[in-house]
């Protein structure tokens, strides 16, 4: 019986128990599948292109190295799934209530927080909205990076409360950041209530996929896609995976959503368009 | 389709506790239909798109200036969570099942959930209706060490006489440890969901750690080191701690232990030589006989539902005593400290007195041990064998 071999990567340790989780669940559906770690998304994707994983649970970056990779030797990929909470997600610039920054003007000059190098929602996404803008980073404002899990795309939310902290302590003026983020940093009392003001929002975007490679046999990612979408979160004994991994219910994967996040790695040169990692300050 | 429903929120943000009045709206919202949110906190609109999104809600965010923010479509995971959950009570259940884990009895237990850990969760083996009532009495009835026992009262005794309390309260802490540690090895296998067996239970616990403390306490009164303690009657006290059946290790701690030490105790109270010693087994009388009642009547209900178990409590008696049959029972020392108590001096007269009322106190035991089980319905004549196997070392 072949087995339908998942990359994922490990941000968190609770990922090994979602995933065990998932795989007894597939078992007992009649699918066998098994899943490898990776320590960083590069190595996830590379190992996709490589087929030694027939499915990758991806990040928005990860997707977009994947089909660059993928185009450039002659081969597809595609989104086969993702969650509720992977679709229509916007980022926020976030300043200080009473800093007298009304808007994405102010920030000339200023000090801008965002999160790890490789943070679409923390970094990329926020950092390309604010290019169309008219504000340049790193010539038009000073960036101040919190790196927390490079490597993990951001997955790892420790950056972007880390560009909160330094928000509120006055030593940056403005932080980028996912709008759950920013609803769970001012209801947790990261940032304490009524404190801060968001002067710009990012247009919507989708967050993370699973890719199938083109090679990985078709059958079999058709009935790991079949019993995803079936995942009802009726089932009690499916619900509790569900809540790990953050989502009410699977949807078909789409990729009209990545467009921001395509446009921000080709201004900021993090990938070339044959998916070479070209960011100089990258190591994950 | 229904008009939607109107929630408004006025000045309270989302990140402020708003969303408690989004969730009681969505969750009242008919099949099918919106929501509509109003409200002026400045940021509403971002965070009810991030709200609605984690909660697995289809939402519109309302463009241009207005009251409304958007309007919120429930999504199918709506109320999800609390299909197939069931109530656990508020009738006691013949059988908890082990899902109900930790829940309070009669909440509504989520589908799903892991089972716990608690293999006596059969209403036949563990519960009594005299529990709740018992349990009562029990919290009712607890005293403080420091302030129940006057530690000032004069304690001036002759050191032979001394030495024989010092003895007797050495072995009285090392039966109470026995007496402790074994409701406690049952407490965390008893289902929560027969609270009121394991809170007596847990207050038996603590009664007997009390025990120990003034026994304890009285034992070092006179600066003595405490007394002596026997393989013997060690060799008994394991036995009931390895007991691994509830109701059988119930039996023969709190209905021939437990019941037996009654007598000791009242034994000890009425020849104390001081007045703190006759206090403190007046006080551990009192518990005593609470957790011999308690025994008593969960072996009443046990046996009612399942008269099998007559036979085998018999059984787990013989075995009892073929396992200690090598052993000495009842140290030399404990039993020549309770004559010495009993009699008060050494004069040989006295002696005689004490050991005639030790007799007679081993003559008592054997008779309320026989008067139990017979209530226990075993008739008279093996209840009058039975009571002669039990164990030389009283508990």
């Amino acid at each position: 019986m072949e087995t339908l071999l998942m990359g994922a990567v490990a941000y968190d340790a609770k990922v090994v128990t979602i995933w065990d989780g998932f795989k007894q669940w597939f078992s007992a559906n009649g699918l066998a599948f098994d899943y490898v770690l990776y320590s960083n998304y590069e190595r996830q994707v590379e190992a996709l292109l490589d087929g030694h994983v027939h499915v990758a649970w991806n990040s928005p970056l990860a997707w977009a190295r994947a089909h660059r990779m993928a185009k450039a030797r002659g081969i597809e990929v595609a989104a086969v799934a993702m969650r509720d909470t992977d679709c229509d997600l916007t980022s926020v610039v976030v300043v200080n209530a009473g800093s007298g920054i009304e808007d994405l003007a102010g920030l000339a000059g200023r000090r801008v927080a965002v999160g790890a190098v490789d943070s679409p929602q923390a970094t990329l996404i926020p950092l390309s909205h604010l290019r169309s803008e008219g504000l340049e980073p790193g010539q038009d404002f000073d960036l101040v990076h919190h790196q927390v899990g490079v490597g993990k795309h951001g997955d790892h939310i420790g950056g972007e409360r880390d560009a909160a902290r330094a928000l509120v302590a006055g030593t940056v003026d403005a932080a980028c950041m996912i709008d759950s983020n920013h609803l769970l940093f001012s209801a947790e009392g990261t940032l304490p209530p009524g404190s801060t003001r968001i002067i710009a929002q990012t247009p919507s975007y989708d967050h993370c996929n699973f890719t199938a490679v083109a090679t990985a046999p078709a059958a079999l990612v058709e009935q790991f896609r079949s019993l995803l979408l079936g995942m009802s979160y009726d089932d009690p004994e499916v619900r509790p995976l569900l809540d790990l991994e953050g989502l009410k219910a699977w949807r078909v994967g789409r990729v009209t959503g990545y467009a921001q996040l395509e446009a921000a790695v080709d201004e900021s040169g993090f990938y070339d368009e044959e998916g070479h990692v070209a960011a100089v300050d990258y190591r994950p | 389709m229904s008009p939607p429903s109107i929630t408004d929120l006025d000045e309270l943000g989302l990140d402020q506790g708003g969303h408690l009045l989004l969730h009681r709206a969505v969750s009242r919202a008919a099949p099918g239909q919106v929501v509509e949110v109003r409200g002026r906190a400045p940021q509403l609109r971002v965070h009810l798109a991030a709200w609605c999104r984690s909660e697995g809600h289809d939402v519109e965010v309302a463009e241009g200036p207005g009251p409304v923010a958007g309007w919120i479509r429930p999504g199918p995971a709506t109320g999800a969570r609390w299909q197939g959950a069931e109530r656990s009570g508020p009738e006691v259940a013949e059988r908890a099942p082990t899902r109900w884990g930790l829940a309070a009895r009669g909440a509504t237990v989520e589908a799903g959930g892991v089972d716990f850990p608690f293999p006596l969760n059969d209403r036949a083996a563990v519960w009594t209706d005299a529990a709740p009532a018992i349990y009562r009495q029990a919290a009712a009835a607890q005293w403080d060490p420091a302030t129940a026992v006057d530690w000032n009262a004069p304690v001036e005794l002759d050191d032979d006489v001394e030495a024989a309390v010092v003895q007797v309260m050495t072995y009285l802490v090392e039966n109470e440890n026995a007496a402790l540690a074994v409701p406690a090895r049952f407490l965390g296998r008893i289902h929560p969901h027969f609270r009121e067996v394991v809170a007596v239970l847990a207050v038996q616990v603590a009664d007997e750690a009390r025990h120990v403390e003034v026994f304890t306490r009285r034992a070092e009164l006179g600066g003595r080191p405490l007394g002596l303690s026997t393989v013997g009657g060690q060799a008994s006290l394991l036995t009931l701690l390895e007991e691994p059946d509830f109701a059988v290790a119930h039996f023969l701690l709190s209905v021939l232990g437990e019941g037996t030490f009654l007598h000791l105790l009242s034994f000890l109270e009425r020849h104390a030589p001081d007045p703190v010693t006759a206090r403190v087994c007046h006080l551990a009388l009192a518990d005593e006989a609470r957790h011999v009642a308690f025994g008593m009547a969960h072996l009443a209900a046990v046996l009612e539902a399942d008269p099998g178990l007559r036979p085998r409590l018999a059984a787990a008696i013989h075995e009892r005593h073929d396992a200690l049959a090598q052993t000495a029972g009842l140290n030399r020392e404990v039993f020549d400290a309770l004559v010495v108590l009993a009699a008060g001096s050494w004069a040989p007269v006295a002696l005689a007195d004490g050991f005639r009322r030790v007799q007679e106190l081993s003559a008592e035991m054997d008779e309320g041990r026989r008067r139990r089980l017979v209530k226990l319905g075993y008739p008279p004549e093996e209840a009058a064998a039975l009571s002669s196997l039990h164990t030389r070392n009283f508990m």
